[in-house]
């Protein structure tokens, strides 16, 4: 019997494929966004408003990551420039999307002519956590009717998030749902995040978003043509 | 759930070493998961059991080491464990908390032959 030391992190075959993604992206100007959320918070939805506000602006290219269906890569499509749609239920982790899944993605995507690649993980606030894609920047979605005890259960998702989206703020009449409590445990875990109350339906806080987004996307592209 | 990929990970990891040191067999493997690294030691072992016949990794005993979740307080530094889902400061009740321990995943040795 022999005792060999490995001290050799699992994640690690995940987070090297990550860095070659957005290597791939920035030699190319393409800025990612990986959009999280529970099922039915509003990924979708707020792809379709993001790229209808942008679409003049900036080519935007979507992947769709859906443990089965193409429903919402067929909703997109008519909008954005280019859809891909990943069905993860045949592959090992049909709860998240992993580097491995953007990677043969971006072999169909057209780089060269997009700025902005929206990716819709599949809806579940516990494992893509876990998973870096290549993304230059991680949005956490929460509806109103989820409640707000989100950050308390699922810590991890929102430690992690560039920003956080607080969506279906039309449902504030009939839920509770304690926003300023909700933005101070949002808060409490990653003090740098932004936080943006809106409303997918109405289009209520959309502008704001589209405006950070978009801010964030030119100060990307000054910085990988200045590099 | 994604503790298959996972499981894939570790047997690939653990192959890869036995194979490096000339071993025949691979009787346990040592893994540290952190309580918040959302992976369930219980699923990695069911998928294990399966994914590692016919290999020098079969039968290996898994041994887990659990870490648990540790925290400080951005406002008066104090380290603590939190209870059940409370993330509250215990010195100053204060809300802002930084993650500092228990997202651990990896392979921290093998037992080979
Ligand atoms: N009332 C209301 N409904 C919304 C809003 N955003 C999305 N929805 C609805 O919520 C459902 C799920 O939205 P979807 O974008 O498909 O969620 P996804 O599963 O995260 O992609 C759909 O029926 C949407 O029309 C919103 O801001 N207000
Ligand atoms: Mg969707
Ligand atoms: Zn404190």
């Amino acid at each position: 019997m022999k005792k060999i030391e490995v001290l050799q992190n699992i994640l690690e075959a995940n987070e090297s494929i990550a860095v070659r993604n957005q290597q791939l992206l920035d030699k190319h100007k393409v800025f990612a966004v990986n959009i999280m959320s529970a099922p039915g918070a509003g990924k979708t939805s707020l792809i379709l408003q993001t790229i209808a506000r942008l679409k003049n602006r900036l080519n935007i290219a979507v992947i769709e990551g859906d443990v089965a269906s193409t429903l919402d890569a067929e909703k997109v499509k008519n909008e954005a420039m280019e859809v891909v749609q990943i069905n993860t239920r045949n592959m090992p982790e049909s709860c998240t999307l992993i580097a491995a899944m953007i990677e043969q993605a971006l072999k169909d995507l057209p780089l060269e002519d997009m700025d902005l690649l929206l990716i819709e993980n599949v809806g579940n606030l516990i494992c893509p956590a876990e998973f870096a894609l290549g993304e230059h920047k991680r949005i956490v979605i929460s509806s109103l009717p989820e409640g707000d005890d989100k950050p308390t259960k699922y810590p991890l998702m929102f430690t992690n998030a560039d920003a956080v989206i607080i969506n279906k703020i039309d449902f504030l009449p009939y839920v509770d749902f304690d926003i300023p409590v909700f933005r101070r445990t949002v808060k409490g875990l990653n003090p740098k995040t932004r936080i943006f109350e809106l409303s997918c339906k109405t289009s209520v806080g959309i502008e704001d978003w589209c405006n950070w987004l978009l801010q964030e996307v030119e100060a990307y592209l000054l910085q990988v043509k200045s590099a | 759930m994604h503790e298959f990929g996972i499981t894939e990970s570790i047997i690939k990891i653990a192959l890869d070493k036995a194979n490096e040191a000339q071993a025949s067999k691979i009787s346990q493997i040592n893994l540290v998961v952190g309580e918040l690294s959302g992976f369930v030691p219980d699923c990695i072992q069911f998928y294990f059991n399966f994914l590692s016949k016919d290999t020098t990794a079969e039968k290996a005993t898994l041994h887990f080491e659990l870490i648990p979740a540790q925290l400080r307080c951005r406002d008066c530094s104090a380290i603590f464990q939190p209870e059940n889902s409370e993330w509250n400061c215990p010195e100053c009740h204060g809300q802002s908390v930084e993650i500092i321990g228990g997202r651990d995943l990896y392979i921290e040795s093998m037992e080979v032959e």
